[in-house]
């Protein structure tokens, strides 16, 4: 880098928005289909699934010399549409000693929606008053009442699969297509689900099983949601909220630039638009904008506004209360495969469905009558799917323990004619089951400016510190105990051993669930809250966070439903109050 | 003459600029000839798999243990082919380049087994009769059975025996072998009847679903 140049650009517009995924496309599609003139600013390159430069999908395995295993530019392996992943070159994280956290992170248009599961569950009534119902965490500033109509309007916008459950009322009814039929395995799950009363019903992914309008195809059933779909038959933001907005000529898109902070007045303690890096050219840029939109996914908002320090805003901005970065929290998770021998030498057949489970179970049990105050969900997974790398890889825990063909058991391992037997006997004989759980939020889970990491660009790195408690641990073997019954109702052989107390019974490291939010917790009381209800920072009128940061909770439901409804709800609000001039 | 002597040749003679000692000692990079990006790969990937492809990590011996090996524990038979014809050697040559944290297992175990092969049949591995060959496998292939002394060799066979069922099943050959029948666009309308049958099992109408009609 020769020259250091601040170069201001001369526009202002009425709005820029930080990083282009779930929550920033979402803030994109409203505003510029409501006129406003928006600039958004997203660190990775451009991205989109329909491209043949960038598509992934329908490719062979061979068609990778790693066969599709993971490299250090690509976390998901040579087929997945996340650029990046656990490890970002030049980008680094650390963790306090003695805690750990792990951040998985993309960096492209549409960041982590474009290979995201696609499991699209809204938050039930119960998930925004956990304090009230437990005496334990905190309420939310809102209820479901708030969210509903913008819940509606996304199962609308972007299309769902699923069914209404009558018999969950923190399930809420939604605007479902139909959902796939399940596969064989997920119909024996249903089978053994039933007899040990573990409910086993359509899942909830936004995958379109019926076309929704003229610029998204159908789903084609390649089970490659994960590889980003060229039909736009899934749900990524890229293509469904910010090219979009891009086509109404109403967005400016730039790709490469990485936000350092959010700039501000001074006197008047008004955000006046962003600086960022262009990762390309290394130039410095400022852009000044009437509101600043900070969608840059939970952990990166609070990093922005803890590195946006002033002397009116010392602590970094919007920060008066001192909260931002706490109650960082992620999903349990824990999980236990297992072979089902009634499934061996199967009839062959497509199997592939949509790229994901589907069925699943939603949280079915009353936690006053357990020990942990949380509940959880299941995901399933199996089936004939296609081999990848990694495949038949540990055969030798397996094939001990199944008789051959003539009935007599051999030791595990082998090679030769008898193991390419195995291999075709076992194929599409497995289930996988995860567990996804509620954590309770913690002040003492949080990231915070490593005082002496800096990025590559020179921007101040995170540094974590997150413990979970014994609500979660607890939780977790209760999930272990489910997975062994679910296993042995189906008559299969769980796999591996059972987790016990010195593993915390699986309990996935902090960070590994990727749902992490709570670190710009809004609430009413601005000495406890950074932002207010509409998710508008207490202390910055013309400052919005839209990813997960604004989350008190996160329900045992995955998010990214709600950060979508919850970005239109407040992008809505925007507009309101430019109207009133409120703003 | 090197770069960095031309460099210096140009500061003293020609152009006269003071290119002081530090400076010229850090040569530029030589510029990158232009790689051509295939679909569905970044350019940071592209240049990646072109490094890892010009480099070559097994010698000609170890390349032919690995074969003989692989087609151990892959062979042909009448439905498919061996692993050696399914390509699985070149596939394990990429992967000790693409993940060097396998290289010293692979390549000390093929040694270990030449070690062994010596002692006791006087020739290594790839050299020794099939017979030979098939006698030392048994004793390293099955990981709960395997002699005290032995168990270096079986921890290699298994990091082996890994590579070979992901190369081999990930291939055209493998995945035909398999019956997998995906990856194609289609109309995903359930489970077939006729299997729904063999497991007795039915879309039964959900309760949701039957209060509605
Ligand atoms: C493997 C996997 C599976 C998942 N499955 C599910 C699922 O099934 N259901 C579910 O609900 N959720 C799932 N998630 C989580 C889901 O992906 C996230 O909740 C969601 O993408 C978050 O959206 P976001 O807008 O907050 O941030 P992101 O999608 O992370 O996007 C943030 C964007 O901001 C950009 N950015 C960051 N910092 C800056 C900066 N300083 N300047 C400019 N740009 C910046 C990033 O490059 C990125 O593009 C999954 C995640 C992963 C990784
Ligand atoms: S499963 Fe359907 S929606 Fe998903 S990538 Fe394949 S065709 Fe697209």
């Amino acid at each position: 880098m020769d020259q250091f140049n601040i170069t201001k650009a001369p526009t202002v517009y009425d709005a820029v928005i930080v990083g282009s995924g779930a929550g920033g496309g979402m803030a994109a599609y409203i505003l510029t289909k409501a006129g406003a003139k928006v600039l958004m600013l997203e660190a990775g390159g451009y991205y989109d699934p329909a491209d043949p430069k960038y598509i992934t999908q329908l490719k062979w395995p061979y068609e990778s010399p790693r066969r599709g295993a993971s490299t250090p530019l690509r976390s998901g392996g040579d087929f997945d549409a996340a650029w990046g992943g656990w490890d970002i070159e030049g980008e680094p994280y650390s963790s306090k000693a003695g805690t750990e956290f792990h951040w998985f992170r993309s960096r492209m248009l549409g960041g982590r929606t474009n290979h995201w599961g696609r499991i699209s569950l809204r938050f039930g009534p119960d998930d925004f008053r956990r304090k009230s119902l437990t005496g334990v965490g905190d309420d939310w500033p809102i209820g479901y009442e708030d969210l509903k109509p913008f819940y509606d309007k996304t199962d609308r916008l972007i299309g769902v699969f699923g069914t209404n459950l009558p018999d969950f009322p923190n399930e809420p009814d939604g605007y479902f297509l139909p959902p796939p039929k399940p596969r064989l395995h997920e119909l024996m799950l249903q089978k053994a689900g039933k007899s040990i009363g573990v409910p086993v019903v359509p899942s909830r992914l936004s995958i379109l099983t019926q076309p929704i309008n003229k610029e998204r195809g159908q789903c084609f059933y390649c089970h490659q949601c994960n590889r980003g779909c060229q039909a736009y038959a899934d749900f990524s933001s890229s293509s469904v909220l910010v090219i979009p907005a891009v086509k109404t000529g109403n967005l400016t898109l730039q790709n490469h630039a990485m936000v350092r902070e959010v700039l501000t007045d001074q006197r008047t303690g008004l955000a006046t638009g962003v600086s960022y890096v262009d990762t390309v050219t290394l130039q410095e840029v400022s852009v000044r904008a009437k509101t600043v939109i900070l969608g840059a996914s939970t952990c990166e908002s609070a990093r922005l506004l803890l590195n946006s320090k002033s002397p009116r805003f010392p602590n970094g901005l919007a920060n008066s209360s001192g909260v931002i970065g706490k109650y960082l929290n992620d999903s349990t998770g824990a999980g236990r495969s297992a072979f089902i021998p009634a499934l061996m030498d199967r009839k062959r057949y497509n199997e592939d469905g949509v790229g994901g489970m589907h069925v699943f179970t939603p949280w079915w049990l009353d936690n006053k009558k357990l020990d942990f105050p949380r509940g959880y969900h299941i995901e399933y997974g199996g089936g004939m799917g296609m081999p990848g790398y990694g495949f038949g890889g540990g055969v030798e825990n397996l094939n001990g323990q199944i008789p051959g063909r003539d009935g007599k058991m051999k030791p595990g391992g082998g090679y030769g004619a008898s193991l390419k037997d195995d291999m075709r006997r076992f194929y599409g004989a497995y289930v996988g089951m995860s567990g996804r759980g509620e954590p309770v939020p913690l002040e003492s889970n949080y990231c915070e400016i490593d005082p002496n990491g800096v990025d590559k660009y020179g921007i101040p790195t995170l540094r974590f510190h997150y413990k979970w408690s014994d609500y979660e641990v607890k939780q977790a073997k209760h999930m272990q105990d489910t997975f062994e019954e679910i296993i042995h109702a189906m008559g299969g052989i769980p796999l591996g051993r059972k987790p016990g107390p010195e593993q915390n019974y699986g309990l996935a490291a902090p960070g590994r669930i990727i749902h992490e939010v709570g670190t710009v917790r809004m609430g009413n009381d601005p000495s406890k809250s950074a932002l207010n209800k509409f998710q508008q920072a207490h202390d910055v009128k013309n400052l919005f966070v839209v990813d997960a940061a604004p989350f008190v909770s996160q329900g045992d439901k995955n998010v990214t439903w709600t950060i979508l409804a919850s970005s239109m709800r407040t992008s809505e609000y925007l507009i309101d109050q430019v109207k009133q001039k409120n703003i | 003459m090197k770069r960095r002597d031309s460099l210096k040749a140009i500061s003293i003679s020609s152009l006269g600029l003071a290119v002081g000692p530090a400076e010229a000692a850090v040569p530029e990079p030589a510029p990158k000839p232009p790689i051509k990006i295939p679909g569905g790969r970044l350019k940071e990937e592209a240049e990646r798999d072109a490094r890892l492809n010009a480099e070559k990590f097994f010698t000609p011996h170890e390349l032919q243990t690995v074969t003989v090996l692989s087609d151990i524990i892959i062979p042909a038979d009448t439905r498919s082919g061996s692993a050696s014809q399914a390509g699985v050697p070149a596939f394990i040559e990429f992967m000790m380049k693409d993940q060097p944290r396998s290289q010293t297992p692979m390549r000390g175990g093929l040694r270990w087994i030449d070690n062994v092969c010596t002692k006791r049949y006087g020739k290594p591995f790839a050299q020794c009769t099939k017979a030979q060959q098939i006698e030392l496998v048994d004793q390293i292939a099955f990981p709960s059975k395997v002699a005290p002394d032995m168990t270096q060799g079986a921890a290699f066979f298994s990091q082996l025996r890994n590579l070979v069922m992901t190369g081999f099943y990930t291939s055209k050959m493998g995945i035909e072998d398999l019956g997998y029948m995906g990856n194609v666009p289609n109309q995903w309308n359930g489970v077939p009847d006729d299997v729904l049958k063999q497991y007795g099992l039915s879309y039964e109408p959900s309760k949701a679903e039957e209060a509605r009609k």
